[in-house]
């Protein structure tokens, strides 16, 4: 196709000036950490005169940022790894059982990817406080176990269909039951499709708010992002602390979108496609 | 089921010696198991996502004290909404918010990632750093993301005012979430921000889904680029366009936590970021004044018009998806 509309050069400056604004944003942000408030205040846009940690040092004195860190990486893996084991089981149960109800448990599960979970907070609210999970780390991975079950669900089912049932109804015959075949014949097969929902309820899970601004007031059963919250309350005129937290609270995601970005970019679009 | 178990039973009868019986009965025990499978899911979906919901609903009828349920009003909840003030006047000033929020959004970040995804589609040089680097903001907290976009936006120190004046456009310096008429949009364009690289991606995949061929035929039949796009592209692009307008819309209403981070729950300046999650939020728990004043059978009522509008849309793409699978 000929582009008389747009010559090349016009897009090209374009849609890299684009995604220098999508970068540069966080660049400053990485920046700045490294830097004293005097040093941001002065000179905000200059690089960092020398690298130092004294931030990172101030930070961690600040706040119980290592807590917030062991406790957010706790309710991620948990609830993904019980989002990967209740998905699987059900979604298994409804691509290779032929019952009259398992279109409707489908439908069912659909549903929850539709509804706005977050205007029924007040019956959860109390729902938690008669569990008694108020400030509890529970609380979080429930909700993110809920909250992902429908996706996971969907995802998972397509996978399950496209795959041939020769393997299991040999294992059948040799006498395995249901969970030795899920678990020994289907699951290996279905890595790639584990992976995407790993990533997609990783994101969900590690960077959601919502939930702990709720369910958590104890300091020390915070996760990440409301650590932030109270640390953007109480400190607001360190800058260099400041930038230095949302930098640590964001690292382990560049790192990890580093290593495989492109199954966290077609994760996140299946998530949406599906 | 019944099916299922008749000729279990059939084969149980058939059964005579009692070595076998014993070996059928265990096996039937075995598909049996496979009830079981789904009941975690349901039991955590049903009991931390569907009945919270459908309690929100009825807790919209009830008086409430505090987080204490009192007596059954009926509609009075719905009526006070609409009718009391200051809650009429701060329904429908969040309601006009949301609709710009979507508005906006459809805009700067749908209508820019479809552009960019277009470049991308055609693949000019450096595609691949280009699609990483629209993603990015995608990987930070939401909460982070407000919290950068305050810094970067404060009135004395803040980066994006320093970069203005190093321009020579100290005319254009303000103070932009201080300021009740720009708060509003530079909470939406941070969103766009934010959104910009998901769209790309899928706006990508939908241009990556047409079929060579008809582009090919397209070229041809001797069309100009202008008709192969409004002819072609365009209508095949539409399942895309699709699902971008209605994750935007559902978006869109729900916005709470960008809000929540750069304005707190007051909506500030002069509720002039509220939306109506964050009016939702602040009804159901209380200001952050320290004032617990909670009326949260209002906030319930809230909540459920608010379901109603976004269930409406969302069965419409869910018609949409059925049809789609169809035609597949």
């Amino acid at each position: 196709m000929n582009h008389t509309i747009w010559s090349k050069p016009f897009y090209y400056a374009f849609a890299f000036f684009v995604a220098s604004v999508s970068i540069y944003p966080i660049l400053l942000m990485i920046l700045s950490s490294f830097k004293t408030s005097a040093e941001i205040f002065t000179s905000p846009l200059a690089f960092p005169q020398s690298f130092s940690l004294d931030t990172y040092r101030n930070l961690l004195e600040m706040v119980p940022f290592m807590t917030y860190f062991t406790n957010s990486v706790i309710v991620s893996v948990v609830s993904v790894m019980l989002i990967l084991v209740t998905s699987s089981l059900a979604a298994f149960y409804i691509a290779r059982f032929t019952f009259v109800w398992n279109n409707m448990i489908f439908f069912f599960f659909l549903m929850g990817m539709m509804l706005p979970i977050k205007l029924g907070i007040v019956p959860l609210f109390i729902l938690m406080k008669d569990l008694n999970l108020l400030n509890s780390l529970w609380s979080l991975i429930f909700m993110y176990v809920a909250t992902g079950i429908p996706l996971s669900i969907l995802i998972l089912t397509g996978f399950f269909r496209t795959m041939p049932r020769e393997l299991e109804e040999a294992a059948r015959m040799d006498g395995a039951g249901n969970l030795r075949i899920l678990w020994n014949v289907v699951l290996p097969l279905m890595r790639p499709a584990l992976g995407t929902v790993m990533i997609i309820q990783f994101i969900q899970s590690w960077n959601d708010f919502f939930f702990p601004l709720i369910f958590i007031t104890d300091d020390l059963k915070k996760t990440i992002p409301v650590g932030m919250l109270s640390l953007f309350g109480e400190y607001s005129a360190d800058w260099g602390a400041l930038f230095a937290g949302l930098t640590l609270a964001s690292l382990p995601m560049m790192v990890l979108f580093f290593v495989a970005s492109k199954q966290f970019m077609e994760g996140l679009t299946q998530g949406a496609i599906k | 089921m019944s099916h299922y178990n008749r000729t279990q039973g059939a084969e149980n009868k058939k059964a005579s010696t009692r070595t076998v019986s014993k070996t059928k009965k265990q096996r039937n025990w075995k598909r049996w198991t496979i009830h079981l499978f789904p009941i975690p899911a349901l039991l955590i979906y049903g009991l931390f996502i569907v009945y919270p919901l459908f309690a929100a609903l009825t807790y919209s009828f009830f008086d409430w004290k505090g987080i204490v349920r009192g007596e059954f009003v009926g509609l009075k909840n719905f009526k006070d909404l609409f009718t009391l003030q200051p809650f009429s006047d701060l329904f429908w000033n969040a309601f006009g918010h949301n609709i710009l929020y979507f508005a906006l959004q459809m805009v700067f970040q749908n209508g820019l990632a479809f552009l960019l995804a277009y470049v991308i589609y055609k693949k000019v040089r450096g595609s691949e750093f280009l699609k990483i680097a629209y993603f990015l903001p995608r990987l930070l907290s939401v909460i982070v993301v407000g919290f950068l976009w305050k810094l970067i936006l404060n009135p004395n120190y803040g980066a994006l005012n320093v970069i203005l004046e190093r321009l020579g456009l100290e005319s254009l310096q303000k103070a932009w979430l201080g300021d009740p008429d720009t708060a509003l949009i530079a909470i939406i364009l941070v969103n766009c921000w934010y959104g910009l690289g998901f769209g790309v991606l899928i706006f990508l995949a939908g241009f990556q889904s047409i079929p060579q061929e008809l582009l090919e035929a397209g070229r041809l039949d001797g069309a100009n680029s202008f008709s192969m796009i409004t002819r072609i592209i365009i209508p095949l692009m539409v399942p895309s366009i699709m699902i971008m307008t209605v994750l935007t819309f559902i978006q869109s209403f729900e916005a709470f936590e960008l809000v929540y981070a750069m304005q707190g729950s007051q909506g500030e300046p002069y509720h002039s970021t509220d939306t109506l999650a964050v009016y939702f939020y602040r009804l159901a728990f209380g200001g952050s004044t320290g004032g617990a004043t909670t009326a949260v059978g209002l906030g319930s009522a809230l909540a459920v018009v608010l379901f109603l509008f976004i269930a409406f849309f969302t069965a419409l793409y869910l018609k949409y998806m059925q049809k789609k699978q169809v035609d597949m």
